[in-house]
């Protein structure tokens, strides 16, 4: 890939239409990752974080700008192509995990297969790997509901990971964690980096974006700051409960 | 993704419902039973009439003399013979769309036995008559073309003079009967064909060679039948062709002008027939109306549970079409739910409708017939209802926004 950013995006702006009120929710973002980074995206509510987000997820369109992702222009693909890109190049970690219920983990780890035409065998191969990278071997056919917090975003970790992509987008992966279990998982996304793949996180915590390299700040739809850092290290998966520096104030 | 796959989700989606799944196939379920039901009902109707009717005669139509007309007074059909016995030989060979025909003579006599008497209807007629009626021996064998060419004094009787004149347990085979004073040996019993359908008892008559009723029971006209003729048609379309060729052919034979009336009318039994069919069918399509209804019904029930569904699982829509579900995956996966509720429903209701009929049929005696391409139009029908009221939830998840379906509480 050389020097040509993962993703680039120019000039992106996007407006909603409500009624007769226009929401300027992307007011000209210029944003280029290369791949590997580890980057969280800052910003209070209502600052285009998420909107920032979808288009870099290719849920969403800009309404003008280009979108260059892995060198390619998507931001004026059909929605059958999008989720082409989203399938093969994109993995989504969710706030809420977005686990099927009733299903188990190695189900809900192959579902992004399922839609790439994979065979079952496959399948089967490749999402058992991939619970093995997050660390859940031994939970491949527990459901969510026989699971934690943390085991949980994991499975949901191993899902984005399973069609290899080149970005995984995280939008608040900590929310519902405990600082503990957040640590975990920060560690596990750097271990991610460490291995090539670029990493997007949206977070409103700032001890989370500590551990990215790069923090993006956003403001009315605008980037404020664009920052690299040297990562605060997380401590790997760690057995010992006590000794992890706490979080927050949660 | 594979249809195979989408089946399975589809089908894993059902089951984790499985109290809801199946309340809401009860409507298809209900509607196809009764389809079945109704269907095997009506068919065994129907088929209890067209047997009625063979009983009376394969295919049969009756060629009766004209009339006669004495000082004004018309005298109907049959009253005058202007049948002749060449007419005969000529429907029998000369029309294709003839099987047989046979000419029948008609007396009403007493028969006795050694102690017993009965009065009943002699027949005289050639053995054709036995296979334009469809009529076999019970017991004993029919007479034979010999009997009428040698005037054998032959009898076969029917069950209800046999029972008459010998009791229901003898056997009657062999035994003398006395017609007109005259002995006749018993031959054959006739197999039991019950009543028509109004009630006339077709098993109350004896039946003697033609030859043998002419000579000793009732005299002949020379050239004129002094009866009709039954005659059967090649099958069952073919009557109303008979019935055309035997017209043209008797009013050549009779030199009518045109303009003329017939000097003989033919009834078609089969017509009869099909008016009382007719009776039946209007009652089946009346039921499958209903069943129709009922369909519809649980089909209705189906787009309202697929729409609930679809808004229940609005998030995972959102994350099936993060992960890279296209609008097309989606539609089809609640598509074949639909159809998968759908046809479960139809299977079970053949089932039920099978069972139905057959615990009906067994309770109150009716005949029933099962149909294997009514139980297939029933399955297909059901999945096609599933379609059709699975396509409007299937479109509406497929067009979800994923943003907006990731983000429903």
């Amino acid at each position: 890939m050389g020097t040509a950013p993962l993703i680039e995006l120019l000039d992106v702006v996007k407006t909603y239409v409500m009624g007769d009120v226009e929401v300027h929710a992307l007011r000209g973002v210029s944003l280029s990752v290369q791949q590997g980074e580890f980057t969280a995206i800052m910003g209070a509510s209502g600052s285009g974080k998420s909107t920032l987000m979808n288009i870099v997820g290719c849920l969403d369109r800009p309404t003008s700008g280009r979108y260059l992702l892995d060198g390619a222009e998507v931001s004026r693909l059909s929605t059958e192509k999008l989720a082409e890109v989203r399938n093969r190049t994109i993995g989504f970690v969710f706030q809420s995990f977005n686990l099927l219920s009733r299903t188990d983990a190695l189900e809900n780890v192959e579902l992004p297969l399922l839609y790439a035409g994979v065979g079952t065998a496959e399948r089967h191969r490749r999402a058992t790997e991939a619970l093995g990278r997050v660390g859940l071997a031994d939970r491949v056919h527990h459901h969510p509901n026989q699971m934690s917090g943390g085991q949980q975003q994991r499975v949901a970790i191993a899902r984005a990971l399973v069609s290899q992509p080149r970005v995984i987008l995280a939008d608040e992966p900590t929310g519902n964690l405990d600082s503990q279990t957040s640590v975990e998982v920060m560690a596990l996304f750097q271990q991610l980096g460490r291995a090539g793949i670029t990493v997007v996180l949206v977070t409103h915590e700032p001890d989370i974006a500590q551990y990215a390299s790069r923090v993006v700040v956003m403001r009315d739809g605008k980037v404020l700051s664009d920052t690299r850092q040297e990562p605060r290290v997380a401590r790997a998966p760690a057995p010992e409960p006590a000794g992890i520096p706490a979080g927050g104030g949660r | 993704m594979s249809f195979l796959q989408t089946l399975r989700v589809a089908v894993r989606a059902l089951a984790r419902n499985k109290l809801r799944s199946f309340l809401t196939t009860l409507g298809m379920v209900i509607g196809v039973s009764a389809v079945i039901a109704m269907v095997a009902i009506g068919d065994g109707a129907k088929a209890r009439v067209e047997a009625a009717f063979a009983a009376m005669g394969s295919n049969m139509l009756i060629v009766l003399p004209g009339t006669s007309t004495s000082g004004g007074a018309m005298g109907g059909f049959g009253t005058m013979p202007t049948l002749t016995w060449d007419d005969l030989r000529a429907i029998q060979t000369e029309v294709a769309t003839v099987r047989a025909a046979a000419a029948q003579l008609r007396a009403s006599a007493q028969v006795l036995s050694e102690d017993q008497n009965w009065t009943t209807s002699v027949l005289g007629t050639s053995p054709e008559y036995f296979q334009i009626r469809n009529w076999p021996a019970d017991r004993g064998s029919l007479f034979t073309q010999a009997d009428v060419d040698g005037g054998t004094k032959v009898v076969a009787i029917g069950q209800t003079v046999a029972d008459k004149l010998f009791g229901p347990n003898a056997n009657p085979l062999g035994q003398v009967v006395r017609v007109k004073n005259v002995p006749f040996v018993v031959t054959s019993v006739l197999a039991k064909k019950g009543q028509s359908q109004w009630g006339q008892d077709y098993d109350d008559l004896v039946v003697v060679p033609i030859s043998t009723f002419q000579q000793k029971i009732q005299g002949g006209l020379k050239n004129y039948i002094a009866g009709s003729i039954a005659v059967s048609a090649t099958g069952p379309e073919a009557t109303a062709r008979a019935e055309t060729q035997i017209r043209g052919l008797l009013r050549d034979r009779h030199r009518l002008q045109q303009g003329t009336d017939d000097d003989f009318s033919i009834r078609n039994l089969s017509e009869i027939a099909s008016a009382q069919q007719e009776g039946t069918r209007t009652l089946t399509t009346l039921l499958a109306a209903i069943a129709a209804v009922s369909l519809l019904v649980g089909g209705i029930g189906i787009m309202n549970i697929m729409l609930v569904s679809v808004t229940e699982r609005t998030r995972e829509i959102g994350l099936r079409m993060a992960v890279g579900a296209k609008p097309g995956d989606i539609l089809l996966q609640f598509l074949v739910e639909a159809l998968a509720l759908a046809v479960a429903g139809g299977l079970i209701g053949v089932c039920l409708g099978l069972a139905g009929a057959w615990r009906l049929a067994t309770s109150f005696g009716w005949e029933v017939l099962y149909r294997p391409d009514i139980v297939l139009v029933a399955v297909i029908f059901s999945g096609v209802v599933g379609v059709a009221f699975g396509l409007y939830p299937a479109h509406k998840a497929s067009r979800l926004d994923p943003i907006q379906a990731l983000r429903f509480e």
